[in-house]
This record gives C-alpha cells, structure tokens and sequence, in this order.
C-alpha cells in the first residue's frame, strides 16, 4: 500500500493510503476510491451507495467551488500540482478551509517537494504524497522552519502583528 | 525609519539558516544544479556569464549608514569591490561564490538586509517614491504602506507560486517617481475631499515583452482596507493568470485580455468574500509601522542660507549642481539632494565600495543617517541643511560622485546587458558610455534639459526602455549586436509606451542617431519644451528623417 506523510500535532507521521486512485478509464475497483471531478459528477451519486468512501482529485483549473455543495460527504480533496511551481491549488487549499470551512483530509498530489511543505501546510493542506522521496521528519522539519510568520492563513499561526500586540516583540 | 525588532531579525536569522543548509547540501553533491537552481533563486542567487549574481532586496529604497557600510564591506570582502543598483532599487553582485553566500547572508542580516524575493515568481521587492518623507508634494508618507506591503507579502504562502513575478510601487505624489503605472500594481496615495486617505489602484502595467500601461480598477481604496484588497488581486491572479506561456503569464495580460472592467468585477467579487479582519493590519500595528516614520529631528532653520547663496555664487560647479540635483524640502532650510550614479564614462548604477561608504558617511553627517536609491539608479541624500550643501557637494566631488546630471541626457538607464547577463542579445553599458561621452559638455546638457534614455539589452526591458523618452532595445542580428531605437515613451504619470522610430541600427551608428535626434529636438522645440513635449507634438516624422536621412 502506498504511504503519505500526515501532519501530527507534533511533527508527522508516515500512513497508509487507503484510497485507490482510480483513472477516469479504468474501472472502478473495490475499496475506497478517488475519482476524478468530471467521474464524480457523472458516478459519484450512484457509487456512493455503495457504503465507501469517495474522494475527489482535482486538476490545477478546476475550482474548489464546484465541490462545495459536496463537501460533507467527501473525506478527502485530493490537489494536484502538475508542476511545483503551479501555485493555484495555494489558493483552493485556503479556500476550502477558510471560506468553506472544510474538514475533511487535503491531500497534495503531484509535484511535491519538501521545499513546498512551509506554504502547504499553512495554506491547510495536511496530507502529502511527497515526490521527492522526503521523510517525515524532514517534512516536519521544512515546514516549522520559521518562528514566525507574517501574515494569517489557514493555520493558526499567529502573525508577528499579533505576537506584537501580545508584547512578545 | 523603520527599525526591525526581535521578531523581524529571528526571521532573517531562520531563513539564513536555512539557506545555509541548503548551500551544504549542494556543495556536498546531495541536490543537483537543477534541484538547487530554485532554492537559490528564492534567495536572489543568479548564474550569470561569469559567476553568481546576488540581489539584495532594498526595501522601498531606503538604505541606513550601517546597511550602506555593510554593503560596502561585502563588495569589497566578497566581490570586485563594487555593486550595482537596479531598477527595482536593489543592489546586485556580480561576482559572488556560492561557498560564501551563507556568510554573506548572515552579514547582511546584521543590519536587516537579505534577498528574499528577489527572484521568483512572487512578490518581489515593493519600491516608493525616493523623496518620502521629504518632499511637500506628498499626501501622505507612502513608506509607511510600502512597509506594511513588506510585512504582509514576505512568504506569503498563497502568493509564492504566481503565474510570474509580481511588482508593486507605492506613490504619495502627482508627479510619480516611481514608475507606478508600469507595475503590476502601482498605489497612488490621494485623499479624498472628505479628508479620507486613499489608494488609486492600478493594475497590469509591465513592461518586457509586451508593455501596457496600468489601468486603474479602484479610484479610491481606503487606505486601512489595503491589505484585503491586495489578496484580492492577488488570488484573482494566482487563479486565473496564464501558466502555459510564461510570456504571457504576467498579471497585464490577464487583465487585456479580460478588460479592466471584468477583471475589476472579479476583483470586487473575491474581495467582498474575504474575511477582512483576518487580513487588514489592526489599528495599533498601522500606527505602530507609522511611528517609525515621523519627521525625524529637522532644525528650525531660515528659508534661505546665505552660507549656500555665497557658495553658489563663488563656485559655478555647485551652482551647476544645484540647479540639477537640489530640489525643495518640505522642511525651511532643507534640501533633498540626487547623487548621480552616472558619472561620464561609468557604468549606470554601478558603486564602488568607497563610494558607498563616502555616502554612509555623507548621510551620517548630513542627511539625517538616511539615503535612498531612486528606480533610476541614483541615490537620495533626502535632509540635507542648505547650509551643508557645499560641504556634502565636496565630498561628493572627491568620490566622483558629483555629476551634475539628473534627469539629463547621460543620465541613463541602463541594464547589466551582454557584459554580465546570460540573457542578453546585446550590451547596454558601453551604449550608454557612448552616449554619456557625446554629451559630456555640461552646458550642452543643459541646453538640451530633461531627456530620458532608456537602454535594455534584450526584450526582457529590464532598462525601461518602452518608457524612455529615448528607448534603446539591444537586438541580436544574425550574430551581431543591432539597437531598436523608440521615442516618446514615459514611465512617469504621463506614462506611455514609446513608438518605433524604424529599423534597427547597427552598434556604431546609435551614438550618432542620439546626436541627431537631439538636434531635431533642438530645432523643433517651441518655448520650455521637453524632448518629450516636442516629440509629442511633431510627431516621429522629423526624426525618423534625421536618423535615417541617408537611407533615402
């Protein structure tokens, strides 16, 4: 079974994956599934009577908007990143837990280098298939390189703005 | 200015630390060249033609004597004893080795100065008006939101990633110094009738391959709300910014191609569903940056020196000074004095390790412990007592930095070009020094008056050269260096693209062309015209036939 690094509240941890990625031209096997956006508009209702659990991989142009009716029921939200420097599912990893208050597993597929675990983890995505070969450790050690940080996301860092207001300057 | 406290300086000691565990793994063969190239682009480490490049970000320009003698330190410690200021008003070495680059980074880290985002397609360096602070023009003192743009966008970890590389500039004047409207984002500062303080923001100006000038998509943005409003943007184009072409991945082209009025609706759309209170600095953080940008502590001096007036009137050098590079304060018996980068001859923008610590020592004494670097590649003593000016005009003089020129024919930009940059089709410095030398006559110079020249070595136009009011774009003929030569452009609030003057001139006619597009101007110009004005009224016609009379 493939392994993903997790956040813990502690660091990381390496799990097994329980979903089955499935291509939009292979048939769907048995066990949890993650299908793409176009299959799990078209199957998705009727698979899920089934009693599995479905996720969803998204491309870097489809938008997290098209899910958020869905979001209850979907465990995980799989974003994949073509290449490392595609930033816009940054962008739908915040979306999802800030404005639609997603909690469900966000899980980066793809290009996904150890060098990219700072701003993954807090734009909130919590689960990495590291393309880079990246331990757990290492991945918990890219992501809290910073003290601290400048600016709110999806974490719940505090800015240095509030730090000062705190009187930790 | 703006002081770092704890928190800032243990941000800069964790990104030294953790590029200097990247360098070890590099120079221990444990990443490739290829796995290292974007990790030291974050830091501003280019491979250029002969060696590393390092950028070091200037934060709105504004540079202390402490900062001002560290560079000098590094340049002469770990380069040829010299640096270059840029467009961007940051400050580049040339001949950097990778294996002291941790040092250097924790050099520059002793005074507050680094390179992150000096690279990359994120938000890079954001520039102001070189003469805040100074100058009775402004509204509002537009380093105190150039500051909280620093802050807010330093790993921004939404906006690391971007289509392209993404530049703001933030003016406080309706005479623009910054080049506002060839930014992503220019903010202009104006206060409302009401009294409110406000942004105009523009968005989608660039130059490069495909210039536009910004249009502006809010007329006023309340200056509390900017932090929100910038995620926006900022969201709108990480989203749906073009990713397939990166010539066609910068902000201005999403913006063309969607108009500002849709692009504007989108923008609105995004922002009215952002949680602002989670994004817009409080109060007491705004007022806590501005207070690091009160009036520092001016004399109470008469409007006139008759110290300076007598100098002036004994040494025709200072007066000549004086009229180019002095300009009003907005504090009686104050001057904000421009020290030109371009001495004849010289490489625009470049300083040697004593210059740099002539002007730490010149802003220690006389301007109050602050200079600045224009996007001009000059610099800004901003406090200078009247009463000093002959004093500080001397010790420039004795560094050859006292070139009575700003806003004059050799004052020019000029990129790196073919001399250090592996991108260029052609050089751009000996160009420039060729044009320098033909008006090294200083009456001749300010006969001519204000005349931008703009020179990029390739379509990159990392020189400006779409808004010179003479534009020079190096060309790669068939192995040979050509130069394309546009005019009429201006980066300024009157900003516009320049127009092609006609086919591209080999390297040893350009010099001559300049001579006679002068000359045109010279016959042609009616009254107090700028080059500029002359050309905007003639039209290119007289000067395409001067320049290319021989082809006839």
């Amino acid at each position: 079974m493939p392994k993903l690094i997790r956040l813990t509240p502690d660091g990381a941890e390496l799990v097994d994956d329980r979903f089955t990625t499935v291509a939009d031209d292979e048939a769907i096997p048995a066990g949890d599934i993650i299908l793409s956006l176009t299959r799990y508009q078209a199957e998705g209702e009727a698979l899920a009577g089934s009693g599995r659990d479905i996720g969803v991989v998204l491309a870097g142009d489809e938008a997290v908007e098209t899910l958020v009716y869905d979001l209850p029921r979907i465990p995980v939200i799989a974003l994949s990143f073509a290449k490392y420097r595609d930033g816009r599912h940054y962008s739908s990893a915040r979306l999802l837990r800030e404005r639609y208050g997603y909690k469900g597993e966000v899980r980066a597929v793809g290009d996904v280098l150890r060098e990219q675990a700072g701003p993954m983890v807090r734009c909130g995505i919590d689960v990495f298939a590291a393309s880079d070969g990246s331990t757990p450790e290492q991945w918990a050690a890219a992501a809290a390189r910073f003290r601290h940080v400048y600016q709110r996301a999806a974490d719940s860092r505090e800015p240095i703005f509030a730090e000062r207001a705190e009187g930790r300057a | 200015m703006y002081q770092y406290d704890a928190l800032d300086k243990e941000f800069l000691a964790d990104r030294s630390a953790e590029f200097r565990h990247q360098v070890a793994r590099r120079l221990a063969g444990e990443i490739t060249e290829d796995q290292f190239k974007p990790l030291r682009l974050m830091n501003g480490l280019y491979l250029q033609l002969h060696a590393y490049m390092l950028r070091i970000a200037i934060p709105y320009g504004t540079l202390n004597v402490a900062q001002l003698r560290k560079l000098a330190w590094v340049a002469r410690t770990y380069d040829k004893g010299y640096g270059h200021f840029t467009t961007r008003t940051n400050l580049q070495f040339h001949w950097i080795k990778l294996r002291d680059m941790p040092d250097i980074l924790d050099a520059l880290a002793e005074v507050d100065l680094h390179a992150i985002q000096t690279s990359g397609n994120c938000i890079r360096n954001v520039t102001a008006d070189p003469r805040a602070g100074a100058t009775a023009e402004e509204v509002d003192d537009p380093r105190v939101w150039a500051e909280v743009i620093r802050q807010w966008s330093t790993l921004h970890p939404e906006f690391t990633y971007l289509p392209r590389k993404f530049k703001i500039a933030v003016t406080a004047s309706a005479k623009d110094r910054t080049a506002a409207k060839t930014h992503d984002i220019g903010l202009s500062l104006r206060r409302e009738r009401d009294g409110t303080l406000g942004f105009e923001v523009m968005v989608g100006g660039g130059l490069g391959r495909t210039p536009y000038i910004g249009k502006t998509v809010r007329e006023h943005l309340p200056v509390a709300r900017l932090l929100s409003y910038l995620d926006a943007i900022l969201r709108v184009y990480n989203r749906h910014g073009r990713r397939d072409n990166p010539a066609k991945a910068r902000i201005k082209i999403l913006v063309a191609q969607l108009g500002i009025e849709e692009f504007a609706r989108q923008v609105e759309a995004e922002w009215a569903l952002i949680d602002a209170s989670k994004v817009d600095l409080p109060d007491t953080e705004l007022a806590r940056i501005r207070g690091f940008f009160t009036r520092p502590d001016f004399a109470t001096l008469p409007r006139v020196s008759d110290a300076f007036d007598a100098a002036r009137a004994a040494d025709p050098g200072l007066a000549r000074f004086a009229r180019n590079n002095v300009h009003p304060h907005k504090v009686a018996g104050y001057a904000i004095v421009d020290v030109s980068l371009k001495s004849i001859g010289a490489t625009p923008g470049d300083a040697s390790a004593e210059q740099l610590e002539v002007l730490a020592d010149l802003a220690e004494r006389y301007s109050l412990g602050e200079a600045r670097v224009t996007h001009e590649q000059n610099i800004v003593l901003p406090h200078v007592k009247l009463d000093d000016l002959a004093a500080v005009y001397a010790g420039l003089k004795a560094a050859e930095l006292a070139s009575p020129n700003i806003n004059l024919v050799s004052d020019i930009i000029a990129c790196p070009g073919l001399d250090y940059c592996a991108l260029a089709n052609a050089r751009a410095i000996p160009v420039a020094q060729d044009i320098a030398r033909r008006f090294e006559n200083a009456d001749r110079a300010e006969l001519v008056g204000e005349l931008k020249i703009k020179i990029s070595g390739c379509i990159n136009a990392c020189g400006h050269h779409h808004v010179g009011h003479i534009g020079i774009l190096g060309v790669d003929k068939k192995g040979e260096e050509f130069y394309q030569l546009t005019l009429g452009g201006s980066g300024a609030e009157d900003a516009e693209v320049g127009k092609s003057l006609g086919p591209a001139l080999p390297a040893n006619r350009v010099g001559q062309a300049i001579e006679d597009l002068v000359e045109v101007y010279l016959r042609e110009r009616k009254g107090d015209e700028r080059f500029l004005d002359t050309f905007r009224r003639t039209g290119v016609e007289p000067f395409k036939e001067a320049v290319y009379a021989e082809a006839h």
